[in-house]
């Protein structure tokens, strides 16, 4: 999986748990809290959500790593990778 | 059939705060069921059929309305954590709403949706207050109260702190402890907050259906989500080896494990579950650390061949109301206390251009005592309940437009109905008729039990939005953050 893969499997769950968001212009360099309205509870689902839908863990230490999309790609992409090796 | 004898989290009770937490749970894989005692769903926001005719129970309105786009309140929150559309809940914008004080009502407070109509209201009222009444709504809107662990502290202090006037003082509390308190005469300031932003900050507002539209969406959220639930199948006990609970004993005498168990029966009635007594629900709160709430309410139901428009009471979808020199938000000695309480008009939403409900709904509220009709052999409690209905609904009218005759009201009735704190503790349990359970709330809802946790009313999230965040809330906490 690509990091730009991996930006869109995160809208993708932001789509889902906050459909009343614009995700248009979401900047991917910038903290998903200061452009979107998200709060503690989302960010549970949005790791929730990657546990569900990909089997991917991301453990509480690791929460600020989805800070932005940027962020998020740079953590994402060697989980997603490892995932495939396995398979 | 379910049949499984082993769950991840077993919720007890099928209200507002278990299905959701039931609906969060299963959404994220975890094996989940719902044990109700009743038939039907909703516990003290239910609905029931009486010769043909749908009625709903508790639900007056769902409070903590917003309009679509605005973004980070209880009922955003809640919709987001239920994967839930706006669009599902098909909310309905109340008129207007009063709190009418004095023996006729003679000083009147408006409050709609908007809540620059509450600030002009209090202004023209008590022109000298308005500064105090500004400052204190500051206070309240970047209070944090949704923190499980808030430090406690009294609401009368904070507010008259802020407002020196009683009768603007217990105008404020009426509406707010009305809806929502289980303490009498105060109540925690974190609560106040919560329910003054859900009632004025925000506002009302009602699916034309009522109540049961919003059970429906969470029903079926559920079962979409591969939750289970057992009707007509409560639970008698909790057994637990050391500090944990093994098992649940359900009322057929059989047996299920979970690993967690999440209980939204009130916090008293837990412990009962969770304590040794053999002796069926009710039977003994002595064995309880949590006290038994002392609030109970009677509300009177009138179901008209007309709208209340018809008799001149269009207008108002909620008034709370006062005749005394002081509010008394306490358990009366008496049965019943008339003096204050709340009427509600569920016609008078705003449900679009001829759109109407079939019928006329007048329904009032007043606080009770439940020792006083706990007891009574049944022939004296069908009188008790026919003389308080007509001293209820007596009271009430004083608050509204005189009606066009005086016989307008008896002559378009159709049907009554009434509850009693007798009533609430037959179809909810909860000790005491308590609607609004224990004044001592567990925000953290820990029980004695490590892996057995409250939500619901006795977590302390108030109205029916509150509830459902609590379930979620606990879900989250408990289960779903610790794995």
């Amino acid at each position: 999986m690509t990091k730009d893969e991996c930006k869109k499997v995160v809208l993708d769950i932001i789509a889902d748990i906050a459909p009343d968001e614009d995700l248009s212009n979401v900047k991917p360099d910038v903290r998903l809290r200061d452009q979107l309205q998200l709060d503690s509870m989302d960010f549970l689902d949005i790791v929730m959500e990657l546990r569900k839908r990909h089997g991917i863990e991301v453990p509480e230490a690791d929460y600020m790593q989805l800070a932005s999309l940027d962020s998020s790609a740079e953590y994402l992409t060697p989980k997603f990778q490892a995932l495939a090796a396995k398979k | 059939m379910n049949t499984r004898t082993h769950y991840d989290v077993a919720i007890i009770g099928a209200g507002m705060s278990g299905l959701a937490a039931g609906i969060r749970l299963a959404h994220f894989g975890k094996k989940v069921c719902i044990f109700e005692r009743h038939n039907a769903v909703g516990g003290l926001n239910s609905f029931y059929s009486l010769e043909g005719r749908k009625y709903d129970v508790g639900l007056h309105a769902m409070t903590n309305f917003v309009k679509p786009g605005v973004k980070g309140t209880p009922l955003t929150k809640l919709l987001r954590q239920l994967r839930i559309d706006r669009d599902e809940f098909a909310l309905c914008e109340q008129k207007q709403s009063r709190i009418a004080f004095g023996p006729r009502g003679e000083t009147s407070l408006r409050f709609t949706n908007d809540f620059s109509v509450f600030e002009s209201e209090v202004a023209a009222r008590f022109p000298a207050q308005i500064d105090g009444f500004r400052r204190l709504v500051q206070h309240v809107r970047t209070y944090d109260d949704v923190s499980l662990d808030a430090k406690a502290e009294s609401a009368r202090a904070v507010v008259r702190h802020h407002i020196h006037n009683q009768l603007l003082e217990d105008m404020l509390f009426c509406p707010v402890m009305y809806y929502g308190s289980a303490q009498e005469r105060d109540m925690e300031f974190g609560q106040f907050v919560i329910m003054f932003k859900a009632l004025f900050l925000e506002g009302f507002a009602r699916p034309f259906e009522g109540v049961r539209v919003i059970l429906r969406v969470l029903q079926e959220k559920y079962r979409q989500a591969g939750g289970e639930r057992r009707m007509k199948c409560g639970v008698q006990r909790i057994t637990a080896e050391g500090d944990r609970a093994t098992a649940l004993v359900l009322d057929d005498g059989s047996e299920v494990t979970a690993d967690h168990v999440i209980s939204s029966v009130g916090a008293p009635e837990t412990e009962r579950l969770m304590s040794d007594q053999l002796e069926p629900v009710g039977a003994r709160t002595d064995v309880c650390t949590t006290p038994v709430g002392r609030l109970s309410f009677v509300e009177t139901i009138t179901v008209l061949n007309r709208q209340p428009a018809a008799l001149g009471w269009g207008d108002d979808t909620i008034i709370f109301f006062n005749d005394s020199a002081e509010f008394h938000y306490e358990q009366p000695p008496g049965q019943v206390d008339v003096r204050s309480g709340v009427i509600c008009f569920p016609n008078n939403f705003d449900y679009g251009p001829g759109r109407e409900l079939a019928e006329g709904w007048f329904r009032c509220t007043c606080l009770a005592n439940y020792a006083q009709w706990a007891n009574l052999e049944e022939e004296d409690y069908l009188a008790d309940k026919a003389r308080w209905f007509a001293a209820v609904q007596d009271s009430a009218k004083r608050f509204l437009p005189a009606l066009p005759t005086p016989d307008a009201l008896a002559n378009g009735t159709v049907a009554t109905d009434m509850f009693t704190p007798r009533t609430i503790t037959k179809f909810t349990g909860h000790f005491g008729g308590a609607i609004y359970g224990s004044p001592q709330k567990h925000r953290q809802g820990r029980t004695a039990l490590r892996n057995v946790y409250l939500c619901g009313t006795d977590q302390g999230f108030l109205g029916i939005v509150g509830a459902m965040l609590s379930g979620i809330s606990m879900a989250n906490f408990h289960v779903l953050k610790g794995k």
